[in-house]
């Protein structure tokens, strides 16, 4: 584990978190809040999209986001060798 | 006694024996395993346990009527208690993990090199923390009250005494096999009513469907979704529009979003659930597997409180609003009508004299003309309480006795899973973070697990003591308890990992600034320390309700949180770096590889 993997690590790490945390911002507070009146004009089943967003779909992306997150540090803590086996 | 007397105590008798035996079972020897069940859990079980923990009472009871009465507006407490999880996967978890100790305040002392820093976080916690377990103690005596007929105090005197055997014996080991059990009971409590109301109203049987489906009356197609079938029948009552009614403004729901996310993710009983997991990988996993399992209930949740919304106005507008026989007449009232108005969660007043029912939005302007003309002389249903659309749904829908009874063993799973989680995060602070830390730093660990074990029974005691009688403030416990998190707590964990430079001046006042602004908004709206008649708006200075940009004091954590980040930031601009070993020490943080890796540079 070299200082230069450590930086690039972070550096990977940092970017990684800014387009997970984007996409959770515009999933719960663009499309379930700012965004939500025009968006439901647009009907998902019974559902008016945007309050879908608000009480369903925003829960379903936050999973995926974690899982997303999970699965890419697992994969960038073995490519710059910082894991812990 | 009844069959539904003998289900109901058949059901949480073995519900709590089954928790006793667990206790049993798990005893804890060590203080690893008291305060992080030896760090060996299972990343999906300890997703299991963090579900339980986290969902409360207040979830499990109060939450879908919230929805219920609020429409869309309540989606704030949808995303703000799920997003939160995100945050605390992406910006937590890990790395608190990595660091590897026993406690929040711990991590900020270390961090911070300061046994200031350590005390201020003890404090908050203990604040957040208490107030919340007041809440659960109350949904134990509720519980017991009006479902087994018990006396409020004996009922919170049994739950204490459950939570006593398997915190104290178990500690964080006995707390999440546990809470393991809780979350069946209440996953299972929460989706069984819920399956069979989506079946009678749509015909699907998954409620997260059934709420975008079409609404089947009597087994017959409507021709039109039952959520637009709701926004019928509750406009035309006077009520706002369900699937757009907001809560105070979009600002608002923004604000109060944030908060209850930034506020979720700092809570320490739920962040110390992630020290009992072997790896940093398992805490991310982790995460998102108690993001799975809140999920289920928190997506099932709305279709309960859209649907229970329905069933109610039907229940009660029986035909065409204003048509004379258009409601239910009082003398024919369900039996579950006269059994929760015994409990004073639902009551009538026959304000026209007619002795039917009418239910409607009499604060409506728009519809006071109307209201008027059907000679209706104001909403005669002057109490529904929240808590009826959990508690009273499976009567409503015509669910057996068992479902009804499985529904009190849920709440009480939730509230005792909450209770202890919370109990613990208490007795750790005060045994391994003020005796062992501050105090009395040389006490051997036998000492140290006697003193965790001690300070938590002391914890019962208080909190069943404020839950016998609630101080004012218990019903300021959300406000509170989330505030404190989210402006305290929070931006000291995560400028504690991102900011390097980040020192022991700026975190300390940052969360008592963070801290001091939410305090004081809440209390100038809700009173000084909740005491009635103490509150200081000052409406002709510009400060009159929700002042501050139309923001309630519920939503202010977030505010707060941004004061503590900007106060924190600018103080360590203008004092000194912290040490070199700290600097070293968040570098060591910010990577899963062993402590021995910190030797490299």
């Amino acid at each position: 584990m070299t200082p230069e993997n450590r930086a690039g690590y972070w550096k990977a790490n940092l970017s990684l978190l800014t387009i997970l945390l984007i996409i959770w911002f515009i999933v719960s507070y663009g499309f379930g809040i700012l965004l939500v009146e025009p968006l439901n004009a647009i009907k998902l089943g019974g559902y008016p999209l945007g309050f879908w967003f608000a009480q369903q779909g925003s829960i379903y992306v936050f999973l995926v986001l974690i899982f997303v997150y999970a699965a890419t540090m697992n994969k960038l803590d073995k490519k710059y060798d910082v894991d812990e086996d | 006694m009844t069959a539904l007397d003998m289900w109901t105590y058949g059901v949480v008798g073995a519900t709590f024996a089954l928790y006793i035996g667990i206790a049993i079972w798990a005893r804890a020897g060590t203080t690893g395993e008291f305060y992080v069940a030896g760090g060996g859990i299972h990343p999906v079980a300890n997703g299991m346990a963090t579900a339980a923990d986290w969902m409360s009472a207040a979830s499990f009871i109060s939450m879908a009527g919230l929805i219920a009465f609020n429409g869309y507006g309540a989606s704030v407490f949808l995303m703000g208690w799920t997003g939160g999880y995100v945050l605390l996967a992406l910006l937590l978890a890990p790395y608190l993990r990595k660091f590897g100790k026993f406690t929040v305040p711990e991590f900020i002392g270390d961090r911070y090199y300061s046994q200031s820093a350590r005390i201020v976080a003890v404090v908050c916690l203990i604040l957040a923390s208490i107030t919340y377990v007041i809440g659960q103690m109350k949904g134990i005596g509720v519980a017991f009250s009006r479902f087994l007929e018990v006396p409020y105090d004996v009922g919170l005197y049994i739950g204490m005494g459950i939570v006593a055997v398997y915190a104290v014996l178990g500690g964080m080991k006995g707390i999440t096999y546990t809470q393991i059990a809780q979350y069946v009971v209440l996953i299972f409590a929460y989706t069984v009513p819920a399956v069979f109301i989506s079946l009678n109203l749509t015909g699907n049987p998954v409620p997260q469907i059934g709420l975008g489906g079409e609404y089947v009356q009597n087994g017959v197609a409507s021709g039109m979704t039952l959520l637009d079938k709701l926004d019928l029948v509750v406009t035309e009552l006077g009520f706002k529009e369900y699937t757009t009614q907001v809560m105070g403004s979009s600002l608002n729901m923004f604000v109060y979003t944030l908060s209850l996310m930034i506020g979720t993710a700092g809570l320490p009983h739920v962040i110390i659930r992630f020290f009992t997991v072997p790896k940093v990988r398992d805490a991310r996993y982790s995460a998102g597997w108690a993001l799975v399992f809140i999920a289920l209930l928190y997506t099932t949740a709305p279709a309960v409180g859209a649907m229970a919304r329905l069933n109610l106005m039907d229940t009660i507008q029986i035909g065409p609003v204003g048509a004379e026989d258009g409601n239910l007449v009082y003398d024919e009232r369900p039996s579950w009508f006269k059994k929760w108005e015994e409990t004073g969660l639902l009551q009538y007043e026959d304000k026209n004299g007619d002795g039917r029912i009418q239910y409607y939005d009499d604060k409506n302007p728009a519809f006071a003309d109307k209201a008027e003309s059907f000679g209706w002389k104001g909403n005669e249903m002057v109490k529904v309480d929240n808590d009826i659309m959990v508690l009273a749904n499976p009567e409503i829908a015509g669910l057996p006795a068992w479902v009804i009874a499985l529904v009190v063993a849920g709440g009480l799973a939730a509230a005792l899973s909450t209770a202890a989680g919370l109990l613990l995060a208490i007795s750790s602070a005060i045994s391994h973070d003020l005796l062992k830390g501050v105090f009395a730093k040389g006490i051997s660990e036998k000492a140290e697990l006697n003193a965790g074990r001690l300070s938590m029974i002391v914890a019962i005691l208080v909190a069943g003591y404020l839950g016998l009688n609630p101080p004012g403030f218990a019903a300021g416990t959300v406000a509170i308890a989330f505030g404190l998190a989210a402006s305290s707590i929070f931006p000291a964990l995560m400028l504690g990992i991102f900011a390097k430079k980040m020192n022991r001046a700026g975190a300390i006042a940052g969360m008592i600034s963070g801290i001091t602004v939410t305090l004081l908004y809440v209390f100038q709206h809700k009173g000084i320390f909740f005491v009635p008649g103490t509150e200081f708006l000052m409406p002709e200075m510009g400060m009159g309700p929700d002042w501050f940009f139309g923001i309630s004091p519920n939503a202010f954590g977030a505010v707060g949180a941004l004061v503590n980040f900007i106060v924190a930031i600018l103080v360590s601009k203008v004092t000194a770096p912290p040490p070199e070993h700290i600097q070293h020490l968040v570098e060591d943080v910010r990577v899963p590889g062993g402590a021995g890796a910190a030797v490299g540079h």
